[in-house]
């Protein structure tokens, strides 16, 4: 018969000799096998502490973009909440005042934008139906929480941080979309 | 008239003695579960607890508290006061064992010499025997007044287990007497002491049953059958929660670090640490080697236990029968039958 893998082994099925019949040699073998466990590298990933590192391309929690000068980028079309096989998403929009021009990109704005990350699947579909650039899965996970209120993310929470007044947290953030951008 | 003196001082000695030995070998058989899992983890490339406390070393007391605080469920089918009953009986068994052991030579303290045994009684190894095979009670009783056949089968698995270990270890240990001529753990780790050689040299062969069959006494793996999950769920503490669980799992532990002690005793030279002329130390210091030449022998032999724990998988129940009568028994007497002839022409022991 032809082996399924290369690393296929045939099985030893030859009568014990009288060492192996003993038993003991090979429970000695078998106990030193686990003594050298004890030295080996250990695999396990220390959580809060230590991250596993993820690929550029991981979907996690949502991010509501901005533009370089701070201002959100959705207009509340609504293409991400038709993309969305979860339905998940819910939003009202609002039309801009003139006095929220440093606020808003375009004349039509998110009111509300809510994401109730139970329902979210995390499989991307709204990133890649967002025609403003707006929506983006980042390489974070919900964390946990004790009620089911609480998955429910708005707005103030999705949105990434404000290039004026935190400039250093929006440039990662920004840092970890321009990765996930050239990795696609 | 006084009809009986008591002797105040040589009471309360005992008393302090008794305390000791008791809050030590809690003490020990706590941080053994930590060592026990630690260990584990280390042999399956893992960390093991190391969140409460550095390197996780409050992870024992953490247990504790949470055992203390889980409900207590007694079933309604079941007979209550044989149900309390066992628990307690798993755990005075397991600490009874610890009266005999000589944990060290003697000490003066003003004026007092004071044997460091609780008690030195000429039946020493017959005393184990008799406390040993109690402990299977607390297993027979908290498994048939639990009201459940998992805990049921488990218990009968338990006792079987225990009587036929039993055997080989009683006829392994004759061997032993044979070549030391004397019961009494004291007697014969001065032996051990004042000869060339520990036990283990004159007695390998006997060594190992007596090894095989205490890992079998504890029912330590491979020898876990009372508690095989895979077929008997939890095994004969089923029904058990809270601290009574706690008990039984705690009387595990506590019996396993008696019977190291034990076997360090009676094969490998008790407090004798190697080397070392122990006549030539004043009181002190002979007193401190004793004690880590003890405690040393018997955390490696701890250690032995939990690697033999995570290497090897569990005994089908025929083959644990197999070896047990088969095996064992017949090999324990052959050790016998050998070490009376030697005895007989070397006329080496009274």
């Amino acid at each position: 018969m032809q082996a399924l893998t290369q690393r296929a082994k045939p099985v030893d099925r030859r009568p014990m000799n009288w060492i192996e019949k003993i038993y003991l040699w090979n429970i000695f073998k078998g106990m030193l096998i686990t003594f050298k466990h004890i030295f080996k590298k250990k695999v396990t990933i220390q959580y809060p502490e230590q991250k596993r590192p993820f690929s550029p391309v991981f979907r996690g929690l949502h991010i509501l973009n901005r533009d370089e000068e701070g201002r959100e980028r959705c207009t509340a079309c609504g293409l991400c909440a038709v993309a969305c096989p979860a339905e998940a998403i819910t939003m009202e929009a609002a039309e801009r005042l003139p006095n929220e021009e440093n606020l808003y990109r375009e004349e039509k704005y998110a009111a509300r934008y809510e994401i109730n990350m139970l329902r979210c699947i995390f499989c991307g579909l709204c990133e890649e139906a967002c025609p403003k650039d707006a929506i983006y899965l980042s390489e974070t996970f919900a964390p946990a929480n004790y009620s089911r209120k609480s998955f429910i993310y708005s707005k103030n929470d999705l949105l990434i941080p404000d290039p004026k007044t935190q400039p250093e947290e929006f440039n990662i953030a920004k840092g970890l979309i321009e990765k996930k951008k050239i990795s696609k | 008239m006084i009809l009986l003196t008591i002797d105040w001082a040589y009471t309360i000695e005992k008393m302090v003695l008794i305390a000791i030995v008791i809050s030590a070998s809690l003490l020990i058989a706590m941080y053994a579960t930590y060592a026990e899992r630690k260990i584990a983890g280390v042999m399956q490339d893992r960390r093991g607890p190391n969140r409460a406390g550095p390197f996780g070393i409050l992870q024992p007391l953490a247990d504790g508290i949470k055992l203390f605080f889980k409900e207590e469920i007694i079933p309604n089918n079941s007979n209550r006061w044989l149900f309390v009953l066992g628990p307690c009986l798993a755990m005075l068994t397991a600490m009874m064992t610890s009266a005999i052991i000589p944990w060290g030579s003697t000490i003066e303290i003003g004026g007092r010499t004071i044997s460091l045994q609780i008690a030195d009684i000429n039946i020493g190894i017959l005393y184990i025997f008799g406390v040993v095979s109690m402990g299977v009670y607390g297993i027979m009783i908290g498994g048939w007044a639990s009201n459940n056949k998992f805990s049921l089968m488990a218990a009968l698995r338990g006792a079987s287990q225990a009587i036929s270990y039993e055997l080989a270890m009683g006829l392994s240990l004759i061997a032993l007497l044979m070549l030391t001529g004397s019961l009494s753990l004291k007697t014969i780790v001065e032996q051990q002491i004042n000869g060339h050689f520990w036990n283990i040299v004159y007695q390998p062969l006997g060594f190992l049953i007596f090894f095989v069959c205490a890992l079998a006494e504890c029912n330590r793996a491979p020898f876990d059958l009372p508690e095989a999950e895979s077929e008997l769920n939890m095994g004969y503490h089923q029904e058990y929660s809270s601290m009574k669980l706690g008990f039984y799992l705690f009387a595990e532990y506590i019996n396993m670090f008696i019977s190291c002690a034990v076997i360090a005793t009676l094969f490998f030279g008790g407090y004798d640490m190697p080397f070392v002329d122990e006549s030539q130390l004043s009181g002190v210091t002979a007193l401190l080697t004793g004690l880590v030449a003890l405690f040393g022998k018997t955390f490696i032999l701890i250690f032995v236990f939990m690697w033999i724990r995570w290497t090897l998988p569990r005994f089908r129940y025929d083959q644990l029968m197999n070896l047990g009568w088969k095996g064992l028994i017949p090999l324990a007497l052959l050790n016998m039958v050998i070490t009376g002839a030697v005895v007989l022409f070397t006329m080496k022991t009274p």
